[in-house]
């Protein structure tokens, strides 16, 4: 399954049964208020406890919140294994941009380039400070970490251009520390690979 | 019983008037009352510094302030939130008043000691105020001062790392006299299972105070250490690991988390089954989730680090453990509401703080278990999603317990009522910004806004504004909140010594408490939520 599609998956699922959890106690709550004011239900029952519904929910949110890990841990698995046969590509990070330098050791800088329909793997550094490199339409995030280094895979599709941020402080202009991730077609991505730098 | 004189109004010994009555007292109330108005002071400061980031983001570019302002403003509400108001204030304030009176007793194990952290907490405050006008001014490194940002910047880190050092100190020797309080001077006739729920979740967390701040004074002493003499702990370039320093910060700052919430638990616990006048549903399972929680809550702090590059192998042990610290959470929301079930419920402004809570914290528990998950929150971790869950659970659930504890033994501790008309319309205006302010967060976040930003993509205004507005509103709400709490000091409305049909033991001495607390020997019921006398008095009173 497509990364990005199990990451959704499992949003949609831990969104949606919170959901109908938050709105049954919200409206239950909201009812007994109601319901059993004083002035409706002067004298108040006297129920201290219930063992079977306290264990019925121990028992059931228990299987709601492992079936929850298990969806999460499923997604997080499809973007940790890396298929065979991607695009290699170094991303540094330092104060304040990126730098990506590609398999012939051609380099930009706040520009990524990446051939379309293809795995594509970023092996992240940093050469200062802790930086992290998000591309939230691939839902990929890994933090950039000096001598530790970290990666990333995403497969894309479609020619198109996406954000790239920086979401771990890193000080005076963390916000402008923005670059472009380009998904252009496979045969004019040679040809860029080949062109001289600028 | 009312020749009595109130803590107030006894005459101090000889050498110890005016002032130093207060500066000097060993008095749990007094030193309860000085927490107060200290902690409040910084909450305003805070929530003013919050209101103005919030302007600054309300349009993109240069609003109001420059990016070095901002990043130190950011930090500044951080900091000063975290450590001078949600972690002391409602164990410092409520915890010190009502802990001992709840125990049956006159004061904590160690006065003395009470109020030492007194004046640790006020010079911690003092070094965070001195570090903003000295030495390169305040931290822009956010209130996790993560390596190695914060061994690089310039600007005053130690002495406010230093402050935060104190403030641990005066959590812990409060989190100890809690501990020996509630076990050598519990009234002899109160067993473990009679102990008030306020009391049995203030003991709770006083463990963790215990034994998770040592770590982290440790290791804010580390990072000072670094910046002094370079040693190489942390710092790559030296070939320290910066990986460690977050493992060590989070594990206390992990825990910490429930040292902010588990006392707003406690106060929810008292409020729900007074107003309900019945007793609370599951006792037992409360106490259990209270001590579960901080129990289970001290082995998930790396679920802060998905994305660190640390190994998959931790990410699916904290992943699972962080998925267990749900289960006794959740028993607590269930046998909230389950109370309310066939009681008689008297709405009032604590009673209406407290059922906000249980909304607005139960969509912070929640949203928090996209982040436990390890696919999701590599998506919005770091993001603004993180801001409105934290903010979810921290303002929304321990910033209105703490209001709701205000309104719950405002009349017990200064002996007056205030005006209930106000409180519900601040009640509103806070809650109905709030949603505003933090429901659009959680938009930005999904779609991928960073935090700590001071400048943002043009798809990111439309929620930015929005959350402005929500800012607006939440701000003068809490305003109100608190400016009907302090008049009602002038108008002095004299409050009964019951005011609400409570039955803890500081329902039974008058408002405010004498200075022992008892003016006869405090009886304590086999069930401490037991409301049936309560009940007879009312119905022979009619």
């Amino acid at each position: 399954m497509d990364p990005v599609l199990g990451v959704d998956r499992a949003f949609w699922y831990i969104f949606v049964v919170s959901a109908v959890l938050l709105t049954a106690i919200t409206l239950v709550m909201i009812y007994f208020v109601i319901k059993y004011r004083r002035k409706n239900h002067p004298t108040p029952a006297d129920i201290r406890d219930n063992w079977k519904l306290e264990l019925a929910w121990t028992v059931i949110p228990t299987i709601i919140a492992l079936s929850m890990f298990w969806v999460g841990w499923q997604s997080y698995t499809g973007l940790r294994n890396v298929p065979a046969g991607t695009v290699q590509i170094e991303a540094l990070g330092q104060m304040f941009s990126w730098i990506f330098i590609y398999e012939n050791d051609k380099e930009t800088e706040n520009e990524l380039v990446v051939p379309a329909h293809s795995p594509v793997q970023l092996n992240i550094e940093s050469l200062d400070v802790i930086h992290s490199l998000f591309i939230p339409a691939f839902r990929v995030k890994a933090d950039a970490v000096k001598n530790f280094p970290t990666y990333v895979w995403f497969r894309t599709k479609e020619p198109g251009e996406y954000d790239i941020l920086c979401t771990e402080y890193c000080g005076l202009d963390h916000s402008q520390m923005l670059a472009r991730l380009r998904v252009i077609p496979r045969e004019e991505y040679l040809e860029w690979l080949e062109q001289e730098d600028e | 019983m009312s020749a009595t004189p109130s803590f107030f109004q006894t005459p101090s010994p000889p050498g110890l008037t005016g002032i130093k009555a207060w500066l000097l007292t060993h008095d749990h109330k007094r030193l309860g009352l000085m927490y107060l108005w200290a902690v409040l002071f910084w909450f305003v400061v805070a929530l003013t510094v919050g209101f103005l980031i919030r302007i600054e983001l309300m349009s993109m570019g240069r609003t109001i302030m420059s990016a070095e302002v901002y990043n130190s403003a950011f930090t500044l509400h951080g900091v000063i939130m975290i450590f001078l108001f949600v972690i002391p204030g409602i164990p410092a304030i409520f915890g010190n008043f009502f802990l001992p009176i709840q125990l049956g007793t006159d004061d904590v194990f160690f006065p003395r000691l009470n109020l030492l952290s007194w004046y640790l907490y006020m010079i911690g405050g003092l070094l965070a105020l001195i570090s903003l006008f000295t030495a390169g001014g305040f931290p822009d490194t956010g209130w996790t001062f993560y390596v190695p940002f914060s061994v690089g910047t310039n600007n005053n880190v130690s002495l406010t790392v230093f402050a935060a050092f104190i403030l641990g100190m005066s959590s812990m020797l409060t989190g100890l006299n809690f501990i020996t309080t509630v076990h050598r001077m519990r009234i002899k006739t109160m067993g473990w299972m009679q102990i008030p729920l306020f009391t049995w979740s203030l003991y709770a967390t006083a463990w963790v105070q215990l034994l998770a701040t040592p770590v982290i004074s440790i290791t804010l002493v580390l990072v000072i250490f670094e910046r002094f003499f370079q040693i190489g702990l942390f710092d790559p370039d030296r070939g320290g690991d910066p990986i460690l320093y977050q493992h060590l910060f989070w594990m206390y700052s992990h825990p910490a988390v429930y040292v902010m919430i588990l006392p707003g638990m406690g106060v929810i616990s008292e409020i729900i089954p007074t107003f309900s006048r019945k007793a609370i549903f599951g006792y037992k399972a409360i106490v259990a989730s209270s001590l579960g929680i901080a129990v289970a809550g001290s082995l998930v702090w790396a679920h802060h680090m998905y994305t660190s590059g640390m190994s998959d192998v931790a990410v699916f042990v904290f992943s699972l453990l962080t998925f267990l610290v749900a289960i006794p959470t959740a028993v607590k929301v269930f046998s909230w509401v389950s109370t309310l079930y066939r009681a008689s419920i008297e709405m009032t402004p604590p009673l209406l703080y407290g059922l906000i809570f249980i909304y607005l914290f139960s969509v912070g528990g929640l949203t928090g278990l996209v982040l436990g998950a390890a696919g999701t929150d590599i998506h919005v971790h770091d993001t603004h999603f993180v801001v409105a869950h934290f903010h979810f659970t921290m303002f929304g659930g321990t910033g209105f317990a703490f209001f709701a504890a205000l309104h719950y033994w405002w009349p017990k501790m200064f002996g007056v009522m205030y005006n209930f008309k106000r409180a519900y319309l601040a009640a509103t205006l806070a809650t109905v910004g709030f949603m505003f302010h933090y429901v659009p967060m959680f938009i930005l976040g999904l779609k991928g806004m960073p935090r700590r930003y001071y400048d943002y993509l043009p798809q990111f205004s439309q929620g930015n504004s929005l959350a402005a507005v929500g800012g607006l509103l939440l701000f003068s709400g809490i305003i109100l909140m608190l400016v009907n709490l302090v008049l009602s000091l002038r108008s002095r409305q004299v409050a009964a010594a019951n005011p609400w049909g409570g039955c803890t033991l500081e329902w039974s001495v008058p408002s405010p408490p004498p200075l022992h607390n008892f003016v006869s020997e405090p009886r304590v019921m086999a069930y401490p939520y037991d409301f049936s006398e309560i009940i007879a008095r009312e119905s022979q009173g009619k």
